[in-house]
């Protein structure tokens, strides 16, 4: 990636950790640690990979993006809200009655989302039907596929893994958030993961890990797997829950957590931080 | 429009439904069809074997097939899925549920061998419960088809329509009541038998038993109306109420429990509408399923002539 480029991914980025910030303090709650880990890759994935219109949200060529950890909503709606799909207010409305953005993602209420997801495991079936007419029409569209690991304690997962590497269906890409929580704590201490990339080699996948913090180390891994032919592919992705805020980071329980005073202050510093460094860096 | 053709023949279930399909495929190839490793007992391997890119066996996993149906449909797919019907309404149920219906999917899916049509594979496999189950699911249809005319038209009349839609079928001999080509209308019941004292409401499986005790009760003279309600799901409610006035007793009559399936979808039409005649459901009362023949596990849950005879007798 150039410098330009990979310029523009951490623009998007911060932006992007800065609405998620804001309407969560807005809301006082939501689903923020699960958000934050996978806001790199999602920039990765707008700025550089995902093939869309988003005056045309519903092109039938466009490559498809199923976040099967739909909790983590907050963070692709702030992203659509970048790339046009509606006006950057309507982040304010999250989980408010009437809403277009519910705590997760529904397709039939949302420009941009492709699919209805939150009761874990199911994405990763979506995905692998989306992917599968891709397949019947020769189509070179691709699905990418965001899994959240503590999301890998479903057996459906594990189902359509199966399915994805049996037939190499390498028109899905998966891409593990490997962030090491899940709601009630350490994955290690819930159902203990292993070494999530070598189950991936073990079910028949070409896997990479990389740095899900780094919009490079991302792309290259994204660029790795492209380049790989029958063979269905996995990238995991090394992250932290509450990514990118040294406050949400180390809160114990960030997975929804409540906003208090203390919460507030935190935030209010991350968010100064964020719009400091976007003056600086072009992004507002 | 309908006949009856009662002509002593019967037709497999399940060959009506692959060789439909089959039919159909020719016709759209926007039709895909799956199995969950049991294209052998339902005979889609007959489709994978005509229009091998109009089918996948997607294993031992129906959690993941009715998903991954979904995602197709997503791209003007229609799939037909098919597994045994407790793998449906019980194991996948959530898939089904938020998948299919609530994200505005389409999903075909053939349940097959409800109730005591489960036979040889016993109470494990039995599903007395999938009509109460998927009746729940908002906008879903439900069907329970009484032979293989019927399940052939509904067949095609599915094709263009989206949303879930729940077939359960026997997938063994079933005796003929219809005559080939016989057409219906969605969510309209048919009387297949007029009479005046009482209502008797069935669908499915025993639908032939209900037409002989409705036979041997003119016999004793009580005149008993016989209706198909094959779709439960959206149920004829006005049919309900217009056939009920006036009868001294309405029975509903089902492969089933009577806890949220045909008789408790009447039972709410009933109360709601207050009907003012007494209703008496015969199905399988909070039980679970056993292993046996068809005929044996019909005569050990009532589910036969003259248990229908001797129900509307006792409640006259």
């Amino acid at each position: 990636m150039e410098k330009k480029e990979l310029q523009a991914c951490k623009v998007r980025s911060a932006q992007v950790r800065l609405d998620v910030l804001k309407m969560l303090k807005w809301r006082r709650y939501g689903h923020l640690g699960g958000a934050m880990s996978i806001i790199e890759l999602l920039s990765v994935l707008y700025t550089r990979h995902l093939r869309h219109n988003p005056k045309d949200p519903a092109w039938e060529g466009r490559d498809y993006l199923v976040l099967s950890k739909g909790h983590a909503g907050p963070a692709l709606y702030a992203t659509l809200a970048e790339e046009g799909y509606f006006d950057k207010e309507l982040l304010f409305t999250l989980n408010e009655g009437g809403t277009c953005l519910p705590s997760h993602p529904d397709r039939t209420k949302t420009p941009g989302v492709d699919a209805t997801t939150g009761s874990l495991g199911q994405g990763t079936s979506i995905a692998a039907g989306l992917g599968y007419t891709f397949r019947l029409e020769k189509s070179d569209q691709k699905v990418y596929l965001i899994v959240g690991d503590g999301e890998l304690n479903e057996g459906q997962c594990w189902e359509a893994f199966q399915f994805i590497a049996s037939h190499n269906l390498n028109e899905v890409i998966v891409f593990i958030d490997e962030n090491k929580r899940q709601l009630d704590g350490w994955t290690e201490k819930i159902i203990r993961p292993f070494d999530i990339a070598e189950k991936m080699r073990a079910f028949g996948f070409y896997t990479v890990r990389c740095d899900g913090s780094s919009e490079e180390a991302i792309d290259n891994a994204i660029q790795e797997v492209k380049g790989v032919k029958d063979q269905a592919v996995c990238v995991v992705l090394n992250t932290t829950k509450g990514q990118g805020s040294p406050y949400w980071e180390a809160v114990e329980d960030n997975h929804a957590p409540k906003f208090n005073a203390e919460a507030d202050a935190e935030t209010d510093k991350d968010i100064a931080r964020l719009e400091a460094w976007l003056k600086e860096n072009g992004g507002m | 429009m309908w006949k009856l053709a009662m002509d002593g023949k019967d037709q497999e279930l399940r060959t009506v439904f692959a060789d439909t399909l089959n039919a159909l495929i020719e016709e759209n190839p926007k039709i895909f069809v799956m199995d969950a490793d049991l294209a052998g007992a339902s005979k889609f391997g007959k489709i994978q074997k005509a229009h091998p890119d109009n089918f996948l066996n997607m294993g031992i996993s129906e959690a993941n097939m009715m998903s991954a149906a979904a995602g197709m449909s997503m791209r003007g797919y229609i799939p037909f899925v098919h597994t045994f019907a407790p793998f449906a309404d019980r194991r996948s149920l959530d898939q089904i549920y938020l998948s299919g219906a609530y994200a505005k999917n389409t999903l075909n899916i053939y349940g097959s061998d409800p109730g005591v049509c489960v036979a040889a594979n016993g109470g494990t496999h039995t599903t007395f419960e999938d009509v109460a189950v998927m009746r729940t699911i908002p906008e879903a249809m439900v069907f329970d088809p009484a032979d293989g005319a019927q399940l052939a038209w509904l067949i095609r009349e599915l094709v263009p329509l989206k949303g879930v839609h729940y077939i359960r079928a026997n997938r063994k001999n079933t005796p003929n009541l219809y005559a080939e080509g016989s057409t219906f209308t969605i969510g309209k019941g048919n009387i297949l038998r007029e009479g005046t004292d009482v209502l008797l409401i069935a669908m499915g499986e025993v639908l032939h038993d209900a037409l002989a005790a409705a036979e041997e009760l003119g016999q004793q003279g009580i005149s008993v109306e016989v209706v198909d309600m094959f779709t439960v799901k959206p149920l004829d409610a006005e049919l309900v109420c217009r056939e009920a006035a006036g009868k001294k007793l309405v029975v509903t009559f089902e492969n089933h429990s009577v806890i949220g399936g045909l008789g408790g979808a009447v039972a709410e039409v009933m109360a709601e509408a207050g009907c003012g005649v007494r209703l008496k459901r015969l199905g399988v009362n909070d039980q679970f399923g056993q292993v046996g023949t068809l005929e044996y596990l019909k005569e050990a849950y009532g589910l036969t002539k003259e248990n229908c005879v001797k129900v509307i007798q006792e409640n006259l």
